[in-house]
């Protein structure tokens, strides 16, 4: 039997050369994980039938010394990247049956890998929300607290890596889908500076927003995985060269607290004693923190409610029952679409679109998305201000730990002011990443806490570093 | 202030059913998000102009224009997902 609970990406890739167990071994201890646990968490849409042979064909490549770290390393996969010849729903009833003609870029680069794929995760549909409870098939739980919520979008990612269901897994990060869920699940997650890793074959939701980015144990975890996903792309025109910026030099960093955004109201009490925590273990092993001013940093979760919307409407104008996905057959062909995207968007998918359209009408165009990309122009401008001064900017990842399951279902803005604090960062287009730091004890439940470090465009290599530095990783290496 | 009248439009212009139930719904939370976004207008601040368009920090990136892949080459594929086909074309109901 092996143990799932301490594997890591670079130990696994250790075992296998050496020979202590094979990827089919591993792959089979994931299966029986997942069938031991999965019903109650829910973190899969699906387990793909072929596990054992991908696992098989990663072993002869392992033989050949032909893997790199990720030979046979088994992955989760959020269910809105395409991998050829599965199912890919986006966990919408429009998509329910809807198989992917070819692969996206990441799911390419990781079977050239040897990567194994366990299977598909679950999500709010269409990436849109921060719970999972938007799943036209039911939602994930929370593996610390089955009654509470993974968080969101990428929920099953999470939910998966912190109960050993899979070894590390994708998500994407439109308003903080990678991290938000991460930091409730007591995980690690990545959003990598946009146009870093290839958006081609991710079911679009808002596209100057969306970056697909790694949900591990560890940082060093999330550092091979996005090495292994980023690229510039031919076929994504928004992707970009990386520098890779190899190793972070050893200096003494300056970690930024913005209070502009720290004033907000409604930050849990256990969060804020968490967070001044982390602030002080950072402080303890050499890192100096100093105040730093980013006054437009509070209006990225407004501007994202308009831009995101906007880029919604303009994104799901292609499923109309006509060339894939699900088709309800009206009167006549307007008729069909009406009927179709009546029935197969679910309700979050329907409020975005309205609003969206709403706010890209005539008339108002100028007062919202005209106004709200000027804003978004101020924000980055704060940030690019405030990177000369510090290295990162710090803050927790959401303001309360995870909600329980339907306690904000009747109230869509006071889900949306959970990302307060991961909004900025797809805004700007700037790289974050979320690690745990702690828990809320609520009765006999330990609720994980997150904090967020931004870094400057391409920095992704200090984030790793602050977070080896945080979770101690290279003490254990 | 939101409207029913306001949310038919929306759904119209959408292409999407909505239930007369959910119209009055939709209407208040539209309207609550509307308000709360409305706050963007006290944002003040300076537009990094290095990275703005007319400063030439973005440019649009094109592929030549030719035909970038052999005329057929995915249409089976592609057409495998489309809910009603005839002789190689997505068939929809009569327009005219």
């Amino acid at each position: 039997m092996i143990d799932l609970k301490n594997l890591t990406i670079s130990k696994t890739h250790d075992c296998l050369i050496k020979g202590d167990f094979t990827a089919v071994q591993l792959a089979q201890s994931y299966l029986d994980k997942i069938q031991d646990t999965g019903q109650d968490i829910k973190a899969y849409l699906e387990i793909f039938s072929d596990v054992l042979s991908q696992a098989e064909e990663a072993d002869k490549k392992i033989a050949k010394k032909e893997g790199g770290l990720l030979a046979g390393i088994p992955l989760a996969v959020k269910d809105n990247i395409l991998i050829k010849g599965r199912k890919c729903s986006a966990a919408s009833k429009i998509l329910a049956d809807y198989t992917a003609p070819y692969d996206s870029t990441v799911a390419s680069k990781l079977k050239d890998a040897g990567a194994v794929f366990l299977g598909r995760t679950n999500m709010d549909e269409f990436a849109m929300g921060g719970s999972t409870e938007n799943s036209a098939f039911g939602p994930t739980k929370n593996p610390s607290d089955l009654s509470r919520v993974p968080g969101g979008s990428s929920g099953g990612s999470a939910a998966a890596i912190a109960s050993e269901q899979a070894l590390a897994s994708l998500g994407s990060d439109t308003g903080g889908s990678v991290r938000q869920p991460a930091s409730f699940c007591g995980v690690v997650g990545l959003k990598p500076t946009y146009g870093t890793v290839s958006r081609y074959g991710l079911i679009a939701m808002g596209s100057s927003l969306d970056v697909i980015g790694p949900i591990t144990k560890t940082a060093t975890d999330a550092e091979i995985l996005f090495n292994a996903v980023k690229s510039k792309d031919a076929m994504d025109s928004t992707s970009v060269e990386v520098s890779g910026a190899g190793a972070a030099v050893q200096k003494k960093f300056k970690i930024g607290i913005p209070a502009d955004l720290m004033d907000t109201d409604g930050i849990d009490e256990a969060v804020l004693r968490n967070f001044n925590e982390s602030v002080e273990k950072f402080k303890s092993m050499g890192y100096e923190v100093k105040n730093v001013d980013l006054p437009n940093a509070k209006y990225s979760l407004a501007v994202y409610y308009i831009i995101m919307p906007a880029e919604v409407s303009s994104n799901l104008a292609r499923f109309d029952g006509v060339k894939y996905g699900l088709h309800i057959s009206g009167k006549d062909v307007i008729d069909d679409y009406f009927m179709t995207r009546g029935r197969g968007f679910g309700r979050e998918a329907r409020r975005r679109i309205m609003l969206g359209t709403y706010v890209l009408s005539s008339g108002y165009y100028d007062a919202y998305y005209n106004k709200a990309n000027q804003v978004r122009n101020f924000i980055k401008n704060d940030y690019k201000e405030a990177f000369k001064n510090v290295d990162f900017v710090m803050t927790p990842t959401a303001p309360a730990p995870a909600w329980k399951i339907g306690e904000k279902s009747n109230n869509p803005l006071e889900m949306y002011l959970a990302d307060i604090f991961t909004t900025p960062a797809n805004i700007t287009g700037l790289p974050a990443m979320s690690a745990p730091s702690g828990f809320k004890n609520i009765g006999d439940k330990n609720l994980p806490l997150g904090i967020q470090l931004m870094s400057d465009y391409g920095r992704e290599d200090i984030l790793f570093k602050a977070g080896k530095d945080f979770l101690e990783e290279e003490l254990f290496i | 202030m939101i409207e029913i009248k306001d949310i038919e439009k929306l759904a119209e212009l959408s292409r999407i059913n909505i239930s007369n139930e959910e119209k009055e719904v939709f209407a208040g939370e539209i309207e609550s998000i509307l308000n709360y976004v409305d706050q963007i207008n006290l944002a003040v601040g300076e537009t990094d102009k290095a990275r703005s368009l007319e400063d030439g920090g973005f440019k649009n990136i094109f592929r030549e224009d030719r035909d970038s892949h052999d005329s057929g080459q995915f249409t089976e594929d592609l057409l495998e997902s489309a809910p009603e086909k005839e002789n190689g074309y997505i068939k929809v109901k009569k327009i005219l």
